[in-house]
């Protein structure tokens, strides 16, 4: 559907991410999905076309502006590649670089940022712990200030790229219990008492390292601190607008692909002497997708529009993700349907796009607390 | 140096093309609309030799309606330092070739890179006629190209029937890219952000005084017949009797 927000910029860059994918994507995404990981290179060629740049200043290897739109062209177009690990990948060595260009050091910044946008090194976000994700405010893993240090201790865990990653920003508690007492940290792969461990085998996104992070005695100098002390919630909050609006195109990007997958077999497959197509049930299901997928993309326009205007619509944002999973969700269904058997198959994109709904309807915020947060915004 | 490259705006080969009910051209609505591929390959080769040789200055030229800005302004967001849109509807290839033998009178580039052919109506006509009309030397279906270092004729590796061929061609020459002379790079978004600001000139056709109607009319078009389906036979025999009766192509 024509968008009033597409501008010349947008759709040349629609179409570059769109050309980047198909030809050096989407051929390649069994089998690193199988592999459990992807080159390294294919970092370097996203962060040549500008994908990791937006919001971080030119200084540092940034674009040296924002653009909302952009962000979601992004989300959507890496999503149509049919592999949510390889966007996981690809993407969530860049989950944390707004925080480090607003908040950190110009020493941090110079260390971490150049290299991350060039594709050269990874970061990783480190927030969620086994006792918890999405309740931030009772965060156990703590920091002591030590002289001009502090000393970690804790544990992290479903951390995106928390293996490859060489950049950790880290939340830990500085002061006391509840939201402000917590502060962010940037802890470097291989510092004394920071340890890695793969998680085990994930039911999708297996492209995409995820680990559990162990922090014993971990010794940063208080410079390493990230922001003001006591302060880290609002910046992980602000961190997680942006996620959620990066998973929402994620779950447009694989709803259009479901869609498309499903035409396209559809034509293909005949049954009963006719083409799948032509039956009113399947035309039905398509009639049915195809409105949700616009009505779910049309909201997100809405949201980057707000975005761009420094309107943050933290509870629209909210629950977009819920209802963007759950039309992810249902188009995942319905493209299985009408693949039948064969959509039953690991091969075929739909089988893994049905198996990857949870982890977007999961991760960044699941549905039910995306709602509890829409509703807490309303001020109820 | 200046580098003229003329590029066109087609349908991307992915799109499913569909025959208006009147069988005079294609449905344009729902069409995507790209750089033509070997287009892009003649731009990619005169960046390449823009960063190699340094001081050269690369003009895109395409002709078309004004829709065509946007593939021009893909080509400036690789690379390119301005383009020149001339706004012109219904050409055949010898309008185009007209036209852009005004462009290159206008321009005086060192050489002229072209797409070896438009994957719409694969004419692979214009680069010959406008060499033609130039009076300068042509090199078609190019795999490799070797500037000489005064700039004043260029190595080029053809591909023809059988074989490759290697020639010395005299430059001010039209140069055709054929699909193995390079990878294009893509447009980089820093790249899109500088191309916001690259000049982009538009001229109407009409007014560079060429001719402009079409030589060629198309008089009807038509999708090509629907392909039956195919049949497993049971053996050898049964197939050379099919291909010798049936098909007739024993």
């Amino acid at each position: 559907m024509r968008s009033i927000y597409e501008t010349p910029d947008r759709k040349v860059f629609q179409q570059t991410i769109a050309k980047f994918v198909a030809s050096e994507i989407t051929p390649y995404v069994d089998e690193w999905d199988e592999a459990g990981e992807i080159p390294w290179e294919l970092h370097a060629k996203a962060g040549a076309l500008g994908i990791y740049g937006l919001g971080i200043d030119e200084a540092y290897g940034g674009l040296g502006f924002d653009d909302c739109f952009m962000r979601v062209i992004i989300g959507v177009e890496v999503a149509r590649c049919g592999a949510g690990g390889v966007g996981a990948a690809l993407g969530g060595c860049n989950i944390m670089t707004g925080p480090l260009q607003a908040l950190a050091s110009e020493e941090i910044k110079r260390k971490t940022l150049p290299a991350i946008m060039a594709g050269r090194e990874g970061g990783a976000l480190c927030i969620t712990e086994p006792s918890g994700g999405s309740d931030v405010a009772n965060m156990e893993t703590h920091a002591v200030r030590d002289g001009d240090d502090f000393v970690i201790n804790g544990s992290k865990t479903f951390i995106t790229g928390g293996m490859r990653a060489k950049h950790f920003v880290v939340g830990a508690r500085t002061g006391g219990p509840g939201l402000d007492g917590i502060s962010l940290f940037y802890v470097e792969k291989g510092a004394p008492g920071f340890t890695q461990t793969a998680l085990a085998k994930k039911m999708g996104w297996w492209a995409s390292d995820t680990a559990t992070l162990y922090f014993e005695d971990v010794r940063v100098p208080a410079s390493d601190m990230i922001g003001q002390e006591n302060m880290g919630f609002l910046a992980i909050m602000n961190n997680f607008n942006l996620e959620r609006v990066g998973l929402i195109a994620t779950a447009l990007g694989c709803s259009k692909l479901c869609l498309s997958e499903s035409i396209r077999y559809a034509q293909e497959r005949h049954t009963f002497g006719k083409p799948l197509i032509k039956h009113q049930v399947i035309r039905h299901k398509i009639a049915e997708m195809s409105s949700r997928i616009d009505a779910l993309e049309t909201y997100l326009n809405q949201i980057a529009w707000m975005v761009n205007e420094d309107e943050m619509p933290v509870a629209e944002i909210c629950k977009a993700k819920f209802f963007g999973t759950q039309v992810y969700e249902y188009c995942a269904r319905e493209a299985l349907q009408i693949f039948g058997g064969a959509g039953y198959l690991r091969g075929t994109p739909v089988e893994r796009l049905y198996r990857e709904v949870r982890v977007v309807a999961i991760g960044g915020g699941s549905e039910e607390i995306m709602r509890d947060l829409a509703v807490r915004q309303m001020g109820l | 140096m200046k580098i003229l490259v003329a590029i066109k705006r087609v349908p991307d080969a992915e799109t499913t093309i569909k025959v208006n009910p009147e069988g005079t051209g294609i449905v344009n609505a729902g069409v995507k609309w790209v750089v033509n591929p070997f287009c892009e390959i003649a731009i990619e080769e005169a960046l390449k030799i823009k960063e190699t040789k340094g001081d050269v200055e690369v003009v895109l030229v395409t002709v078309g309606r004004s829709e065509s800005q946007e593939q021009l302004r893909t080509g400036l967001a690789m690379g390119a330092d301005r383009a020149i849109l001339v706004t012109a509807e219904n050409l055949d290839t010898t309008g185009v070739s007209r036209v852009l033998a005004k462009i290159v009178e206008k321009e005086s580039p060192d050489v002229v890179f072209l797409g070896k052919q438009a994957i719409d109506d694969d004419s692979n006509e214009v680069g010959q006629m406008l060499a033609q009309r130039l009076g300068w030397a042509q090199a078609c279906y190019i795999s490799e190209f070797n500037m000489a270092d005064d700039a004043k004729s260029a190595q080029v590796v053809r591909e023809i029937d059988g074989g490759m061929r290697t020639d010395k061609v005299m430059l001010p020459a039209i140069i055709t890219a054929d699909l193995r002379l390079n990878e294009p790079r893509y447009a980089s978004l820093p790249g899109i952000m500088k191309a916001r600001k690259k000049p982009l000139e538009e001229i109407d056709g009409a007014s560079l005084g060429v001719d402009l109607e079409p030589k060629i009319i198309i008089k009807s078009m038509a999708p090509p017949p629907a392909r039956a389906a195919g049949r497993l036979v049971e053996s050898v025999d049964e197939l050379i009797n099919a291909l010798k009766n049936e098909a007739k192509v024993l």
